[in-house]
């Protein structure tokens, strides 16, 4: 079995290899691996992948793992992709270092491999990485929370809802950027729930969904009923805190803020249940993708990064229906023509 | 034999020493138990009261830690709401159990059956009833499926649920398109969906109808398992199926009936899921299944099936609410709470194994 894998491999590398500059478009084979086939981030982009595959005639096969943190089951499916002779690998990590060794064997097989949404660790281990700027994305909702409370900002009472205990960076970037844009000392910017601040009443974990950002409120305002800010690591989360804040009748003087820009979370703000979120764009970074992979098949150009960063960043944009001076924003009605999922 | 041709005659004389031996019909050795046996035996004959005092004892300290803000009647009916939803599936889980099962598709009826409801009565626009009607009965029908692999086709209960824990939630993610019900647009058009997240308040206590609903079940399910028949066969075949099938019980339709009930509770928790977060998300109720697992054993129900009790898995569940919302009131880290529930499984199994080696 691993023989007829390995033998495929070659294969697979010779015919690369001979028909590289030749190619024409319909010979040009890419994968997309995600998380989960669950999340609706993941499954919007494998639509926005497939989508332009046909486009550009390209052939798309998608593979996912089982669970988020479901390492064994990307291997597999990198393995697969450099058998079948793809030209490129899209993949958004689950385990952003053990995936590593596996992504240098479909580079070194002559595969583009570009992380999407989520960096390897070390980041340069992909051939190019396309994300949100995840740490711009908490920036936004911290610095349009300062100014929406305006003086009241030195007496807010935070609750930071965050995704799990294990703090993946996505997590952090978020999370800390809302820190720096509410004008909060971050401690270590690496690590939530270190911040000494006592505007903070607390961090607890969502899974990022409505049950546990219920909980999760319900906890913080057990902690300090006064709380009047809350951050969210994304809008099924702060979905749920809004029914926490509603069972207690606090849903009216409490600003809530999120990250995503789904459909539903857009249509939230539209209705005030989140003040404002910031938007992110899978679609695109699975479109740009695929434009690259096809990039590579017929030039072997590596795409750019945005500079100033070691990634190339998709886009952000914060949406709210009270824009506030200084900080850049979009209405929710702009909002929905962009949202995903 | 001898007794036979004895009857009514003299007894000879080698029968004389008889008058002087022991009278009694064969019977136990009765000697004295030690404290720590009559602990023991006390535990085996009520499987609950562990998971009792460890509750009450959970609620003092923290109590005493945390003062008025765990110790409020806010704040301990705040847990009862949150773990509404563990106890209602736990209960399901403890009916399966007690068989000697396992069920790990429970949350993926409950979402699945959560989806269905919401579809129907949302996006199709038909009548609530409806689509609550067809909610329940996928739920029956789930569970009856995954009772028939178990009793007819003699599959293991947990081979069986592992595959169709992945049958229904893939099910779930297919047809629910991945996509969200947001919880205005349920308001609008089929507040019934909404039923159990309204609330009962007595001063500072807060009782939703789920709260409600989780009591009346566990009281509901504690009579039927020890006052009917159904639920005396339960045990009989939890304990030993041989021994069931030879007294007359028919154990592989109590089976089927056991998975169909269980299957038809998750429906209904899925109806409370929704009152619960508002939304009908496709997402969440992934732990279900270990969240209720965690709760029956913490309860003292055995894995081996045949021993533990209903009241017991609410009590487990609240163990783990208590834990939760303690921990997070003291300020530890989240993960102290994963620490300590796993810490309390241990010592409940652990129990449980000793509880056992009690002799009848």
């Amino acid at each position: 079995m691993k023989k007829t894998l390995i033998m495929s491999a070659l294969g697979a590398l010779v015919l690369s290899a001979g028909f590289a500059g030749t190619a024409s478009a319909a010979d040009i084979g890419a994968c997309l691996i995600t998380k989960t086939d669950s999340n609706p981030f993941f499954v919007k982009m494998k639509e926005g992948a497939q989508k332009k595959a046909e486009e550009l005639g390209m052939t798309l096969k998608a593979y996912a793992g089982k669970m988020d943190g479901d390492n064994e089951s990307q291997v597999a499916a990198i393995e697969s992709c450099i058998a079948d002779g793809a030209k490129g690998i899209l993949i958004t990590p689950s385990d952003t270092k053990a995936i590593v060794s596996s992504v240098k064997q479909a580079r070194d097989a002559g595969l583009l491999v570009i992380a999407l949404d989520t960096p390897l660790e070390p980041i340069d281990a992909a051939d190019a990485t396309f994300a949100t700027d995840n740490f711009m994305a908490g920036k936004l909702i911290g610095e349009w929370a300062l100014k929406t409370l305006g003086d009241k900002a030195k007496d807010a009472k935070i609750a930071l809802l965050d995704i799990n205990v294990s703090q993946p960076t996505v997590e952090v970037l978020r999370d800390q950027g809302f820190l720096t844009g509410f004008g909060i000392d971050t401690v270590d910017i690496h690590r939530n729930g270190d911040e000494k601040d006592p505007r903070i009443v607390g961090n607890d974990v969502t899974d990022g969904n409505e049950e546990g950002g219920r909980r999760a409120m319900e906890n913080l305002l057990q902690k300090d009923p006064g709380i009047n800010l809350v951050y969210t690591i994304n809008e099924p989360a702060a979905a749920g805190a809004y029914e926490a804040l509603k069972a207690v009748g606090r849903e009216k003087d409490v600003l809530i803020v999120s990250v995503d820009g789904g459909c539903p979370g857009v249509k939230n703000v539209a209705e005030g249940v989140i003040g404002a979120t910031s938007q992110q764009y899978p679609l695109l970074m699975a479109s740009m993708g695929m434009e690259a992979i096809k990039a590579w098949a017929e030039t072997q150009k590596k795409p750019e990064k945005t500079p100033g960063l070691d990634f190339f960043n998709t886009g952000v944009t914060l949406i709210t229906d009270h824009p506030v001076d200084g900080v850049p924003s979009i209405d929710t009605k702009e909002g929905l023509a962009k949202c995903w999922g | 034999m001898a007794d036979a041709k004895a009857g009514g005659v003299q007894p000879a004389d080698f029968e004389k020493t008889l008058a002087q031996a022991d009278t009694k019909v064969a019977s136990f050795d009765e000697r004295e138990r030690s404290p720590i046996e009559r602990i023991q035996h006390f535990l085996h004959s009520s499987p609950s009261a562990v998971p009792l005092l460890v509750l009450i004892a959970s609620v003092a300290i923290f109590g005493v830690i945390n003062g008025s803000k765990f110790f409020s009647p806010f704040a301990l009916t705040l847990i009862l709401q949150q773990v509404a939803i563990v106890g209602i599936i736990g209960s399901a889980q403890t009916l399966i159990i007690l068989t000697a099962g396992i069920d790990l598709s429970v949350g993926a009826i409950m979402v699945l059956c959560s989806v269905v409801m919401g579809r129907f009565s949302i996006n199709y626009g038909l009548p609530p009833a409806v689509g609550l009607a067809a909610g329940l009965t996928l739920g029956l029908a789930c569970g009856a499926f995954n009772g028939f692999l178990v009793a007819r086709i003699k599959l293991p209960p947990f081979i069986v649920t592992l595959g169709t824990w992945s049958i229904y939630s893939a099910a779930n993610y297919i047809y629910a398109a991945n996509e969200t019900i947001r919880s205005q647009d349920i308001d609008a058009v089929a507040p019934v969906l909404h039923f159990f997240g309204q609330k009962i308040e007595l001063g500072q206590a807060n009782f939703t109808f789920a709260v409600i609903l989780m009591i009346a079940l566990a009281a509901f399910l504690w009579y039927v398992l020890n006052h009917t028949a159904w639920g005396r066969h339960v045990y009989a075949i939890g304990d030993d199926p041989e021994a069931a099938r030879l007294s007359g019980i028919n154990v592989d339709r109590m089976l089927i009936t056991v998975y169909a009930v269980a299957g038809l509770i998750c429906a209904v928790a899925g109806w409370v899921l929704i009152g619960r977060i508002g939304s009908v998300s496709p997402q969440g109720g992934q732990n279900a299944n270990i969240e209720s697992i965690t709760a029956a054993v913490i309860g003292g129900t055995s894995l081996f099936g045949g021993r533990g009790s209903i009241l017991g898995t609410v009590f487990g569940a609240l163990i783990v609410g208590v834990f939760g919302l303690g921990l997070r009131l003291w300020g530890t880290d989240p993960q102290w709470t994963y620490l300590t529930v796993g810490a309390l499984i241990i010592i409940a199994v652990a129990t449980d194994q000793w509880i056992r080696k009690v002799s009848a």
